[in-house]
C-alpha cells in the first residue's frame, strides 16, 4: 500500500474520533470554564504521549509476521465493533449518533454539576469531562495510526493522516465554536468500520501465513466486498416503515466508535 | 485490585466491545487458518472472509433479536 491511502484511511478514521472530542471539550470549555478545560486537555494529551512513546518503538520491535497476527486480529475485532454498530444505526435498531444532541447531554450534564477545586484545578467538573473524552477518543486515534502504520512500516504517514485530522476538525471548532452536527459522522463510521474490518482480516490472514492472491490487490476485492456485505444486512435488517419500536440509546454502547 | 480491574474492564470494552463471540470468532478462524497452512500446507486464504462476516451477521441478528 503507498503513503497516500494510507494517510487518508487514517484521516477519515481520525477525524471522526476528533469530532467526537471537540463536542466533549467545547461542552466542557462553553458550560463550565476553559482554564480547567485545557488542563484536562494538556493532562489527556500527555498521557497520549506517553503511551506513545511506550508502545510506538515496542511494537515495531516485533517480528512482521507476529506484528500481522496479532494487530490484525485486533484491528478486526475493533473495526468489526464499528461495523456492527454501523449497520445497527443504518438499519434503524440504535439511535444515529448525532452530534448536537451529544453536546446537548453534555451541556446538561456540565450544567448540573457543582463546581469544586482541587490543587491548581479551579473546576474539577470541566478538567475531567475534558480529560476523559480527550483521552478516551485519543486512544482510538492511537490504535489506528500505531495499528496501520506498523504493518505498513510507515508510522510516519499513519501520524501525518492523524495530526491533519486532528487540526482540520480543531480549527473548524474553533471557527465555529459549536459541535460539527453537519460531519456526516455515520456514514464515516460505516466506511471506516469497513476499512478496519478488511485490514484485519487482511493482515491477520497474512500474519497466519497467507499469500493473498495478487498481493496487496486482494484488497480492492476485499474492501468492497466487506462493504457489499454490510450493505446487505443493514437491507435485511431495515425496520419496516411504521411504528417502530424506539432505538437501544447512545448511551448503552462504547463511550465512541 | 479494583483500580486493575476497572484498567481491565476499559481495555476488554475498547478492544472486544458488546459481543465477545465475534473476537473469539476472528480468533479461533486465524488460529484455523495458521494450522491449515503451517501443518497441512494449504494456503487458506478463502477461510478468513466468509467467517468474520458471518460471524457478523450472526452478532447483527442476535443483536436484533434482542431490540
Amino acid at each position: 500500500m503507498s503513503a497516500l491511502p494510507l494517510v487518508l484511511t487514517v484521516f477519515v478514521a481520525c477525524a471522526v474520533e476528533a469530532v467526537e472530542a471537540l463536542t466533549i471539550v467545547l461542552a466542557a470549555g462553553l458550560t463550565r470554564e476553559w482554564r480547567s478545560t485545557f488542563q484536562g486537555m494538556a493532562a489527556a494529551l500527555a498521557v497520549l504521549a506517553v503511551i506513545v512513546a511506550a508502545l510506538g518503538p515496542a511494537i515495531t520491535l516485533l517480528p512482521l509476521t507476529a506484528l500481522r497476527l496479532v494487530v490484525g486480529a485486533l484491528l478486526a475485532i475493533f473495526g468489526l465493533q464499528w461495523l456492527r454498530k454501523a449497520v445497527l444505526r443504518a438499519s434503524g435498531h440504535k439511535s444515529l449518533h448525532d452530534e448536537a444532541s451529544a453536546y446537548l447531554r453534555e451541556v446538561a450534564a456540565a450544567k448540573a454539576a457543582t463546581a469544586e477545586s482541587r490543587g491548581r484545578v479551579h473546576d474539577w467538573y470541566a478538567f475531567t469531562l475534558s480529560f476523559k473524552g480527550v483521552l478516551l477518543e485519543g486512544l482510538e486515534v492511537i490504535f489506528i495510526v500505531i495499528t496501520f502504520g506498523a504493518n505498513q512500516h510507515n508510522v510516519g504517514a499513519a501520524a501525518i493522516g492523524a495530526a491533519a485530522a486532528v487540526v482540520v476538525v480543531a480549527v473548524t471548532g474553533i471557527a465555529v465554536r459549536a459541535p460539527l452536527a453537519r460531519v456526516p459522522e455515520n456514514a464515516l463510521k460505516f466506511a471506516v468500520g469497513v476499512m478496519l474490518t478488511s485490514f484485519g482480516m487482511f493482515w491477520g490472514a497474512e500474519g497466519a501465513g497467507v499469500s493473498w492472491p495478487g498481493g496487496d490487490a486482494a484488497l480492492l476485492v476485499l474492501v468492497p466486498a466487506v462493504a457489499l456485505v454490510a450493505l446487505g444486512y443493514t437491507a435485511l435488517l431495515r425496520r419496516p416503515a411504521g411504528p417502530a419500536p424506539v432505538p437501544a440509546p447512545e448511551s448503552q454502547e462504547v463511550p465512541s466508535s | 485490585m479494583r483500580r486493575l480491574r476497572s484498567i481491565g474492564a476499559f481495555w476488554y470494552d475498547f478492544v472486544v466491545g458488546d459481543d465477545w463471540r465475534v473476537a473469539v470468532v476472528v480468533v479461533a478462524v486465524l488460529a484455523l487458518t495458521a494450522l491449515l497452512v503451517h501443518a497441512a500446507g494449504v494456503n487458506a486464504w478463502w477461510l478468513v472472509p466468509p467467517c468474520v462476516l458471518a460471524a457478523l451477521g450472526w452478532s447483527l441478528h442476535r443483536a436484533v433479536r434482542r431490540s
